[in-house]
Formats: C-alpha cells, structure tokens, sequence
C-alpha cells in the first residue's frame, strides 16, 4: 500500500499543533487504505519542529530546509512537496486546513492534476471504496464524497480529529534535498496579532463578542471574563468588520472553525455563517438582550439580558466560585 | 489594467439551505440565486482599480445559461463585458480550473481575481488550482491589494491565522479575495439599463476541448447533527449554577 505524507505546519519555527489533528486523520486513513504515515517540515532552522512531530506516532520525518523556506509561500511548498510525492510514490497528502494548508494544497492538487477534499471531518469506508466526509453550505450539510485519482489531497478540520498523542518511540527525522524557486512572488511582511492566551483553536474555553459589544474598549469586559479561564477570544465578522477586533479572532464559516468545552456568545446574534464555526461545541452560552436572536437555537444556556449588566455579574459570580 | 473576474451564482447564504430528501442536493426552488459574496467584493475591486488606472473589467463564470443572471448584476455594477463558459455538466474545483484557463489564455489579462471560497461548496480551491496550472504567482485570502506604478507588480496583504501578511507578486499573478478588501456597490439604476446592452460572449464549455472528468465526486449531503440547544436561564445566578452542577465545565 502505498504511504501517506503530512505536511507540517510551523509558523517560522514555532510548531502549530493543528498537525497535531491531521496527523490523526492521517492514521484513521491509513487504518483504511493502508500504509505508513510520514511528516514533511519545510522550514529553515526547524530541526526542532521535526523533532517534536517526530514523538507523535509517525513512522518517519522528512526534514527539507534551506534559506527558501525561511517564509512559506504556497509557490515554494507546493512544487516541492508535488517532487517528493512523485519520487516517493506517496498515495496521499493531508495538511491541516488552516490558512497554511487551504493556500498550498489547492495548489497542488492543481500541480498534480489530483483531487482534493477541502475541510474534510471524517472518512469511512464502503466495500473498497474511500467515502469522506466535509461540511458544505456553512455546515447545513454534510457531504459525503468519492475522490478519483491519485494522489488523494485532503485538509483537514482541526476540531474534527483528536490531536496525536506523543508515542513511546521517536521517529526518525531524514534529512532531504530540496529547493525552490518562488519566481515571482516575495515575502514582503507580518503583522501578527500577539497574544498571551491560548490559540482559538485550541483552547479549552472561548469567549466570543460581536456587534452587541459596541466598542473596541468594551473588549476589556470580554477580556476579564476570557481571563477567568484561560480562554481565548473570539469575535463575529460584525466585529471584526468594525475594526474592534484582528480578522484572525474571526469564528465562522469563512473564519476559525473552533468545538471548545465551553463557548461564550456575547451580544452575537447567531447568523448561520457564525454558527458554522462553532456550533460543534460542547456547552454554549448566549448572552443577548434579544430573546428572539437565533443564538438561542443552539445555546445549551442562554440568557436573554444586556451583556453590560451581565457579564459584570458573572465575572463576579465567577470570582466568588473561585475563591469559596 | 485588463482584469478577468471569476463569479459563481451560489443560493443566497443568509437562508438556510434544506437537503433533498433522497440527498441529492439542495432544494432550491423558492431560494434566489446570487453573485457568491466574495466574488461580488472580487468585482467591486476590479472596478476600484479600473477606475484608478484605466483598463477593462471581463466577468467569467462557467456553467449552465442560468447564471447569465448573476452575470448581468455584475455588468450592472459596471464591468465592461462578460464570458460565460455554458456547461450544464457538474464539475469540480479542477474542472472549473481548467476550464477557466482556457479564457485566461485567449484573453491574457494582467490579472485575474475571485473570491476565496464559493460559500455553496466551501471548497477554498479554485484560484489556487487555477495559479498552478497557470503557473503563476497567487495571492489568497486578500484584504488589500496595491500596484506598483508601472502596473506589473502587486503587493497583497492577506488574511491568515496569525493576522496579516503582505506578499508581492509579478504579474500576471491570480488573486483572492477576503471579506475585508471592500465593501461592494450596488447595482444602480443606469447600471442596470447599460447592462442589457453589453456584450456577452458564450463559449460552450464542450468547444474547448478539456477533460473536465469529476475526480471529486458528491455521493449525497446528509443534514448535520443537531443540537439540543434552546434552553434558557432566569438570570446569571441560574447561569453559574447550571455551568457548574450540570454542565461540569467550572
Ligand atoms: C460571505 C459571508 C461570510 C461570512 N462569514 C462570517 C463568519 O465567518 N463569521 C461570522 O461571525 N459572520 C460571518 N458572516 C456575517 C454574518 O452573516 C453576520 O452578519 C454576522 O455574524 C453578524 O454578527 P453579529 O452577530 O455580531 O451582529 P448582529 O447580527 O448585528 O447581532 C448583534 C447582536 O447583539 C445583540 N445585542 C446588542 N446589544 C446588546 C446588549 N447590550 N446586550 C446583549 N446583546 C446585545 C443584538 O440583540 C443582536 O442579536 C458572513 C457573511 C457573509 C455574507
Ligand atoms: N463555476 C464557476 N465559475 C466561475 N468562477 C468560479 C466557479 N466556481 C468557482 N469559481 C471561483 O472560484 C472561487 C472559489 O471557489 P471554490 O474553490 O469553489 O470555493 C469562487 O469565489 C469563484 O470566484
């Protein structure tokens, strides 16, 4: 049978554990069409994030590095990562469907004149055949799709697969030679929103504010309330659109997709475009002063009230708890 | 500037789409077809920047004579002429790529631009596949999109997970688009009147000679769990107290 590749992701060193799920998926997919599972990290100076994929159950780390890939540009990843499939002989790729991999893998499903699944939650099997699973229309439907062709090219939703578990024994990382040529297209620059809390796709409890919340500064009280649990915070396209928060805290279809413990719906009406990034969640609150906003639907606890009252309550309520 | 734009008539996103009872799409009747959102901001910049700096503005779509309709608004908003690839066949992201590089070599422009994600499938594949067969620069995810002077080179800033990042691309380059880039016009009035008048040329999709085989096939759509939502709370008290004792998450 032949093997599977996952495409690590890194943000210039600094390991991403969306591979984390997709090294998962990786695995239920071997476990149906057979095969090994193998991790590829491109970078420059990323030893370390080949050693830390190396210790989550892949059978071996291919380790390609060189000045070019000091900035992942989808230009360089994807002809390179196209090289290794061909020569290796690789039956499928999966990178994490993240902005990394929703930006390369289409390229190289275009590369390789092969299909991809975007976005994909689950794959079964049916008599010989590979079925999988990817939301479509927002998450109103549920898809079930036949790839034909080879290799098979997959994203995967991070919520969707379990982060891989550290296994007893490391991996070997192999060096390969690879380079690129980005042609035209440079790296100009980041401007990265810095945060002390967890990434919204990982965290335990995420504290989410939209158009109700009114203000930048009225952040502050989503602040107080994320800080009572670690959490991180989110926002609906309304807000992000008024500028009151960074696009990256953006929850939705077309933002993070994000399935925490517990989500906090703060003056968010619940459009079906916001629902799609979170309604997989285990327990959702809605605060909101509407008792008609659709939020309501999907929230395990809602509480039709003007956040300005209680979410000071509730963080003083929080705090009682915390100190009994 | 020549810029193609890339649109796709998807159902209108703000209703809740319902399954066919057999899984074999959608319901559509009673549902409106629209312009896909991002492409609707695709063509709003393709016009800002025709409006800085000259040139032409050719809408594409590739699919059946229906989406003519979707076509028109988008010359109502002031492209200058249209391409309709017909096809009444389904494709997928490859399909629609390879067709799609069949206009960009009879029309050559400086650029192409599309939305980022049709909202009906939530593939994210087009562009990006299209760039490749290409071979060309792409740029997804745009939020803002400037020339240098001489028009060959464009510095895109685009929205990824850890906030933004620009990079430049040689032109010809394919572009995609964000919510953030613009705000779309509306179709006006006189627009609307221009637009029956303007040319629209249709190709058959048959005549142009690629194999458009599915390599990505839908079986069916099945509805997603639902939740057991819709319980509500007196008051913060009842609130920390459910957290706690019921939901165990404090
Ligand atoms: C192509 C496309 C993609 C999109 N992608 C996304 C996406 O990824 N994510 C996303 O979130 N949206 C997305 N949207 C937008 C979506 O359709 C909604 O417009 C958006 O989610 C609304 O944000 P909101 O709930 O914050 O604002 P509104 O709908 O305006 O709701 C504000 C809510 O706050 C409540 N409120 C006001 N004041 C108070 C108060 N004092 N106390 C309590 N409650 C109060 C109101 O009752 C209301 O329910 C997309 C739309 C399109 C067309
Ligand atoms: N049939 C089509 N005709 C024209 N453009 C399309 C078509 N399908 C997809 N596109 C373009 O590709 C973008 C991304 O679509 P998708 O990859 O399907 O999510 C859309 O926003 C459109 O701009």
């Amino acid at each position: 049978m032949a093997d599977i590749l996952v495409v690590v992701e890194h943000q210039e060193g600094a390991f991403r554990k969306t591979t984390l799920s997709t090294i998962s998926a990786a695995k239920v997919l071997a476990g149906l069409i057979g095969g090994e599972v193998d991790a590829l990290v491109l970078g420059q100076g990323v030893r370390s994030v080949a050693d830390t994929v190396a210790a989550h159950g892949v059978r071996g780390v291919l380790l390609g590095e060189g000045e070019v890939f000091a900035r992942y540009l989808a230009v360089s990843y994807a002809p390179v990562v196209a090289q290794l499939v061909n020569e290796k002989g690789y039956g499928a790729v999966l990178a994490p469907a993240s902005t990394f991999g929703k930006d390369f893998m289409p390229r190289l499903s275009g590369l390789l004149d092969a299909p991809l699944a975007s976005d994909i939650v689950g794959f079964a099997k049916e008599g010989n055949s590979l079925r999988v699973q990817r939301p479509m229309y927002a998450g109103n439907a549920v898809a079930t799709v036949e790839l034909v062709g080879s290799p098979l090219l997959f994203t995967v939703r991070q919520t969707a697969f379990d982060p891989a578990p550290k296994a007893d024994a490391k991996a070997p990382v192999t060096p390969v030679s690879v380079t690129a040529d980005p042609g035209g297209t440079t790296f100009v620059g980041r401007e990265e929103t810095r945060s002390e809390r967890p990434e919204l796709t990982d965290a335990r409890v995420v504290v989410s504010a939209g158009r109700g919340i009114k203000s930048p500064e009225n952040f502050k009280l989503v602040e107080q309330l994320a800080d009572l649990f670690q959490a991180a915070i989110g926002a609906s396209r309304a807000a992000v659109d008024a500028g009151w928060a960074p696009n990256d805290w953006q929850v939705g279809q077309t933002g993070k997709i994000v399935a925490p413990e517990l989500y906090f719906a703060l003056g968010i009406s619940g459009a079906i475009q916001h629902l799609a990034g979170m309604k997989d969640s285990k327990v959702i609150v809605a605060i909101n002063k509407d008792e008609e906003a659709p939020i309501f639907q999907v929230a395990d606890y809602g509480l039709v009230a003007d956040l300005f009252k209680a979410v000071p309550d509730l963080i003083a309520e929080l705090k009682k708890l915390k100190s009994a | 500037m020549k810029i193609l734009v890339a649109i796709k008539p998807v159902p209108n996103p703000d209703e809740r789409v319902k399954i066919r009872k057999d899984g074999s799409g959608v319901v559509l009747d009673n549902i409106k077809m629209v312009i896909n959102p991002f492409c609707e901001i695709a063509v709003e910049e393709a016009l800002r920047i025709r409006e800085k700096r000259g040139g032409e503005v050719v809408i594409l779509t590739i699919g059946p004579k229906e989406s003519e309709q979707q076509v028109r608004t988008a010359l109502a908003m002031g492209a200058d002429r249209a391409i309709l690839v017909e096809t009444t066949k389904e494709l997928d992201s490859l399909g629609v790529a390879k067709l799609m590089a069949k206009a960009v070599e009879q029309e050559k422009p400086d650029f192409v631009i599309m939305g980022k994600q049709a909202v009906d499938d939530d593939n994210n594949q087009v562009g990006q596949i299209l760039a490749a067969i290409l071979s060309q620069p792409q740029a997804t995810f745009g939020s803002k999109i400037e020339f240098s002077e001489d028009g060959k080179k464009a510095n895109v800033t685009r929205e990824v997970d850890g906030g933004l990042e620009t990079i430049g691309v040689t032109l010809p380059a394919v572009i995609t688009t964000d919510l953030r880039l613009n705000e779309p016009r509306y179709a006006s009035l006189p627009g609307i009147m221009k637009a029956k008048k303007k040319e629209m040329k249709v190709i058959p999709a048959d005549s142009l000679g690629v194999d458009a085989s599915l390599k990505v096939r839908v079986l069916f759509l099945a509805p997603p769990k639902e939740r057991a939502g819709g319980r509500k709370v007196a008051d913060v008290a009842e609130l920390v107290d459910k957290l706690k004792n019921e939901a165990k998450v404090l």
